[in-house]
């Protein structure tokens, strides 16, 4: 009866009075009859079903009394309740413009040596605060656990990517979006927070949660703030470091149980668009697997007036050629990811496939079938580049078979691969298990300019940094960076820091070194397979590259979303950040079995000195006679023989 | 000859002070430090706390209106009378109710509160005029010849903690007080059963404590549908469109949100924190395929399959992010093009008019058919707008029903007013207060008096000062609680019931209690053996020799005596 009751008013009642009926009887007339042994299978779930559905006849009964109810609510409603009448439910006939976008896309780059990679870019755009007050919490294609997630945690940009494989700088060229090996994390909190760190590590312990992965084990020792090399991406103006918290996994493994959560985050998942391409199977057997989460607020306008948050949802992937493609120079969307297209993503504003074609202006590497009249131009690193455009939202994308598989069959390998202006590399020198040295190699390709790099390296606190070591080099003279910010490691606590502006002078490699010292760890501290060696993480360098076409700095125009990331500030540089390889280090390893060991040789040897001292000290001592020598002896035996007394 | 005794005497004496050290400094320093830490615990308060006594006590006000009593009746009331009952639930758990009756003649105000013409005015201008604090009741005795009450209606329930009960007629004239206070005593026993605790809501709150005995199915599904008192819950919305290429979804749910759902949650706010979220989830299927009906061209789900409907949506459902409150599902489910209009039916066959049904503990779905929206000419996809009044009513429906708003039949001659656009009156909310009060005492007192035995058996585990702490706050917590239901005072009741269930939760799932920094003690023996062994056996060899020599020396010393 309570649900009778429970009307806000008389209009409200006529609408719902009778769809309560069920409900309410439901639990009435509950596990009535057959529904006994249904409920007792399987008491959660089947109870709810039997109970509307038992409800049925007892609402039969009482349908007559409902009516008198609805009789009487009125003058009830009007004399006694102050209940403002809820609007009735007319349809309205205007349709909301909906405040949130959501675009996807793909680059296919064919490499140089072969090999094919692809990009993938879904961004979602949402007109919201989620810094207000009265909490955002109505979601539509943003995800709801991500929005929870930087309203709860005071975010105001996120950057998380997990990466199997390294990135071949050299053979492949830059890619659309860097990334290290393992896992990253960084992230910029609001400048209201208070207690940052305390923050950073339920954060870390959420986002665990939502993408299965271990970033749990970010703690203070792989945790760092730094200085210059990681500056908001989104619009604001806080450049504080303080709130600034960035850590890498290098040992983390990427594998499906990393994918299925970040697929989850997109409005279509799997189903339709872009995203049907996303086996896990063909995805992980290639060289190199890359996927990450970004999430900043962005200009809604040229004006600027409002913000948006953007998610951007990135999945980069390097086919083998020997690998995947079974050395045969003949790639294909079915080929690739055993799917083909047949739609796009239905609440997608945009949808679109684009082939890099620059180095293929008459067809002299590869062929690509079917063809299409749409190209595109972008300026993206430094570069202009054409590329093929295939929209996904026209029909006749997918032709007469209502399926599109891209073929681009190559036909040679000839042709140079632009040299990338910047790259670097890092390896650990030295012999022995005591001390060694991290040497890094930047390597300027630039034939007459030189530009500024920001290096910036996170060390455990285990290899103990002598920064006294430090030199920089380049074509065999000192080159004295112009900026150097070194935080020392504390042990067990927190990791070293050093980020360097370094000049690096044209076409040169500048070099790096710094010796280090290994620690010995706590038995605890070990990992379960101490032989292994313990990773360090990517350097990262950031630098402004010297463009040789002019960058597009209206950050407010359309453009594809692989040119879009990092916003330029000027037509004559673009930015690049490069990661070097992880390092992974011999620490000096105990034998496991050695703490019974030495509680038993302590015990032993505690044992042996306290016996013969308890033994000196207990023992009653007594002169003893001689005993008679040999003759004797032998004389009295003799004498015994004889019946004489002895001597 | 006195050399070698002084020797033996002095190897004796020097076996016999080592001996000494080791048992004096040596046992007690090993002991000391190997030994755990444990902080002490309020173990004879929560020995008590086992054996539970509930007392709840609720006031209640009987006010008689001009003519209803007579002069010299009235010259005893005021008067107070005091009714006790006690129940034993099990032999741990006892219960006692009490209601504190009191009787007096109404003011002059509350006479002309009473003179309103329709029962609802006068219900809010008694209730403008003294606000009764929550748990207890005025029960407003008018005479007969009220025009306040329909005429087949006895007693009128309003929308707070009033009740307005009509004199019968027999009972006008010449009569003592006692006999009318004993006419009206079952009726207000009736109002009592519906506006305050009863004794079935209560045993059912106790179900973490008490196992409740099997037979009574349809009080065991009661007590299953509601969830369980938690400090807050998170509720959410979800709209599935599996057809997006059909379909364009529009629903207010910021709009419905505010008018229908946020005013019952302000309400409940006493009860527990309440979070709202919403989203559309886009290709999200039921794990069923809706079998199709061809009489009358349309899909239907049985109501046996609807068991397997939950499963496969709820992976996409997503977890909390923000906090780990039980979570209340509402989904909206918007049949795909190809398989519309779908009804559910029930076990009967028949279609289930409001499309809906919820699943105990985890919330509710409802089918929402768009047909209507599909002319001959159609171009997909469709812009349909929701009517979120009628899915809102649904849902407020089930959402009360899985909040445990109970809702027990009033007996014949009741009226029970509508309860305004909060949809919930004061005393359901008091009903409710009362039986969460309960039900957190009961897992409280059951989460502390394990976790006290855990730590009891278990002697090797650390109990570091934070978990003494908590545990000495869940049971002051406790005890306050119990003596505030004692009291009456159901508001304070319920907000200790909440931090003992706080602090008694922290405590039990505390990281520190389940960190493997304790051995056995099998396997400390044994790595102290090595160290043991060596020790302890030269002393024992040489006690023994000592007091055998002693024996020996003895022995030899009677015969000389003899």
């Amino acid at each position: 009866m309570a649900a009778h009751r429970c009307s806000f008013s008389a209009v409200l009642f006529a609408l719902w009075g009778l769809s309560l009926l069920t409900v309410a009887r439901g639990q009435e007339a509950t596990l009535e009859g057959n529904d006994r042994t249904a409920v007792v299978d399987n008491p959660e779930s089947v109870a709810g079903a039997a109970e509307q559905a038992a409800g049925q006849p007892a609402a039969e009964d009482r349908r007559w009394e409902a009516t008198a109810v609805e009789e009487v609510s009125p003058t009830e409603a009007g004399g006694g309740s102050d209940s403002p009448a809820p609007k009735p439910a007319a349809s309205p006939p205007s349709v909301p413009r909906p405040k949130d976008d959501f675009q996807e896309e793909l680059v296919i780059r064919p490499l140089h040596s072969g090999d094919i990679y692809t990009s993938f870019q879904f961004r979602t755009l949402w007109e919201t605060d989620f810094t207000r007050e009265n909490k955002v919490s109505h979601y539509r294609l943003f995800p709801k656990s991500l929005g929870q997630v930087i309203s709860k945690f005071s975010v105001r940009e996120l950057h998380i990517s997990f990466t199997q494989g390294y990135w071949r700088t050299m053979q492949w060229g830059q890619p659309y979006l860097p990334s290290p090996p393992g896992a990253e994390l960084w992230v910029w909190f609001q400048d209201s927070l208070t207690d940052v760190d305390g923050t950073w590590k339920e954060l870390t312990n959420v986002l665990s949660g939502i993408f299965c992965a271990s970033l749990n084990f970010i703690d203070s020792t792989n945790t760092v703030q730094p200085s210059a090399s990681f500056k908001p991406l989104g619009i604001g103006n806080v450049t504080d470091h303080r709130f600034l918290r960035y850590a890498t996994l290098p040992r983390e493994i990427v594998c499906t149980e990393n994918l299925t959560p970040w697929k989850k985050l997109l409005p279509c998942g799997s189903k339709a668009g872009l995203a049907v391409l996303l086996k896990s199977e063909k995805l992980f057997h290639s060289s190199f697997h890359s996927q990450a989460v970004h999430i900043r607020p962005v200009c809604k306008d040229d004006q600027c007036k409002t913000t948006s948050w953007e998610l951007r949802q990135t999945l980069n992937v390097v086919f083998d050629l020997h690998n995947s493609g079974q050395g045969k120079n003949e790639w294909s969307l079915f080929k690739m990811f055993s799917r083909t297209l047949t739609e796009a993503c239905p609440v997608a504003s945009s949808s679109k496939i684009y082939i890099d074609i620059t180095d293929n202006s008459q067809g002299e590497q590869f062929e690509l079938s079917p063809a299409t009249p749409l190209l595109s131009q972008a300026v993206v690193l430094g570069d202009r580049r054409t590329f093929s455009v295939y929209d996904l939202t026209q029909q006749i994308t997918f032709g007469t078979m209502r399926s599109l598989n891209l073929l681009i069959r190559g036909k040679s390998s000839q042709g140079d691969m632009l040299r990338p202006l910047l790259h670097a590399e890092r390896y650990v020198a030295g012999y022995g298990l005591q001390t060694g040295e991290i040497h890094t190699l930047m390597y300027n390709n630039h034939p007459y300019r030189s530009f500024p790099v920001l290096l910036l390296d996170s060390v455990p606190w285990y290899l103990r940094l002598y920064i006294h070591t430090l030199t920089v080099t380049s074509k065999g003279k000192d080159n004295k960076p112009s900026y150097i910010h070194y935080q020392p490691s504390k042990d067990r606590v927190r990791p070293h820091l050093l980020e360097m502006l370094v000049q690096l002078p044209p076409n040169s490699v500048t070099e790096v070194t710094l010796q280090f010292e290994r620690a010995l760890l706590k038995w605890t501290e070990y990992t379960p397979d101490p032989n292994h060696g313990f990773y360090v993480g990517s350097s990262v360098i950031s630098s402004l590259v010297p463009s040789i076409v002019a960058m597009d700095t209206n950050n407010s125009r359309e453009r594809p979303l692989f040119s879009s990331f990092f916003p330029s500030k000027e037509e004559s540089s673009y930015f690049v950040r490069v990661y070097t390889e992880p390092l992974l280090v011999n620490l000096p390893t105990p034998d496991f079995s050695m703490p019974y060991n030495v509680i038993c040789l302590t015990c032993t040897v505690v044992a042996v000195g306290y016996g013969s001292l308890y033994n000196l000290l207990t023992r009653s001592f007594q002169i003893e006679e001689p005993s008679p020598g040999l003759a004797k002896r032998i004389a009295n035996i003799i004498r015994k023989m004889r019946g004489v007394p002895p001597l | 000859m006195a050399t070698t005794e002084v020797e033996r005497r002095r190897g004796q004496l020097a076996a016999l002070s080592i001996a000494a050290v080791v048992i004096i400094v040596g046992v007690p320093l090993w002991w000391r430090t190997t030994e755990t830490y444990r902080a002490w615990l309020p173990v004879s308060q929560i020995k008590e706390l086992a054996k539970l006594q509930l007392h709840l006590s609720a006031d209640v006000e009987v006010v008689f209106a001009r003519g209803t009593v007579t002069p010299e009746q009235q010259k005893k009331v005021p008067l107070t009378q005091t009714q006790n009952m006690e129940h034993r639930v099990d032999e741990d758990t006892a219960l006692s109710y009490r209601y504190e009756t009191r009787y007096r003649t109404a003011t002059i105000m509350e006479e002309d509160a009473l003179n309103q013409p329709t029962a609802a005015e006068a219900d809010l201008s008694l209730h403008t005029l003294s606000e009764s604090p929550s748990g207890s009741l005025v029960v407003y005795v008018i005479p007969e010849s009220s025009s306040l009450l329909p005429q087949n209606v006895d007693v009128y329930i309003g929308q707070r903690r009033t009740a307005l009960l009509r004199i019968g007629s027999q009972m006008r004239v010449g009569k003592t007080l006692e006999q009318l206070l004993a006419h009206m005593e079952p009726r207000i026993k009736q109002v009592l059963h519906v506006m305050s605790f009863s004794h079935t809501d209560i045993t059912a709150a106790l179900s973490n404590r008490v196992r409740i005995s099997p037979g009574n199915k349809e009080s065991i599904a009661d007590s299953m549908r509601a969830f369980k008192s938690s400090p807050g819950y998170e509720i959410t919305f979800s709209l599935l469109n599996p057809d997006p290429k059909s379909h364009r979804l529009h629903w207010d749910i910021e709009g419905a949100v505010e008018t229908y759902i946020q005013p019952l949650l302000t309400k409940l706010s006493p009860v527990a924190n309440f979070s709202i979220d919403s989203q559309t989830l886009y290709y999200a299927m039921l794990g069923v395929n809706p079998r199709f009906d061809s009489s009358r061209s349309t899909y239907t789900l049985n109501a046996d399959s609807l068991a397997h409907v939950i499963n496969p949506v709820e992976a996409r459902l997503g977890s909390n992010a923000a906090s780990s409150n039980p979570v209340l599902n509402f989904l909206l489910y918007i049949p795909d093009a190809h398989h519309s209009p779908l009804y559910i039916h029930d076990h009967k066959k028949q279609q289930v008019p409001t499309n809906a049904f919820h699943s105990p503990r985890w919330g509710g779905i409802m089918v929402y058919n768009v047909n209507e929206f599909y002319e001959v000419d159609t171009v997909f996809p469709v812009d349909i707008n929701i009517d979120m009044a009628k899915v809102m009513g649904v849902f407020l429906a089930q959402l009360r029903l899985l909040l445990g708003v109970q809702s027990s039949t009033p007996p014949p001659g009741f009226l029970v007013a509508p309860c305004g656009n909060a949809g919930l009156a004061d005393w359901e909310l008091d009903r409710l207060m009362w039986s969460r009060s309960v039900e957190n005492i009961a897992t409280a007192t059951t989460t502390i008096t394990s976790l006290a035995q855990l730590l009891d058996q278990i002697g090797n585990i650390v109990i570091n000062d934070n978990i003494a702490q908590q545990v000495s706050s869940a049971v002051t917590s406790l005890q306050l609680a119990v003596s505030e239901l004692e009291a009456g005072n159901l508001g304070f009741a319920l907000q200790y019931s909440k931090e003992a269930i706080l602090s008694s939760e922290r405590a039990f799932f505390d990281p520190s209690l389940l960190h493997l920094l304790y051995f056995p003690d099998d396997q400390k023996f044994a790595i102290y053996i090595p160290l043991f062994l060596p020790m302890c056996v030269p002393i024992l060899l040489s006690l023994l020799k000592i007091v055998s020599e002693a024996r020996q020396k003895h022995r030899e010393k009677k015969p000389k005596k003899d």
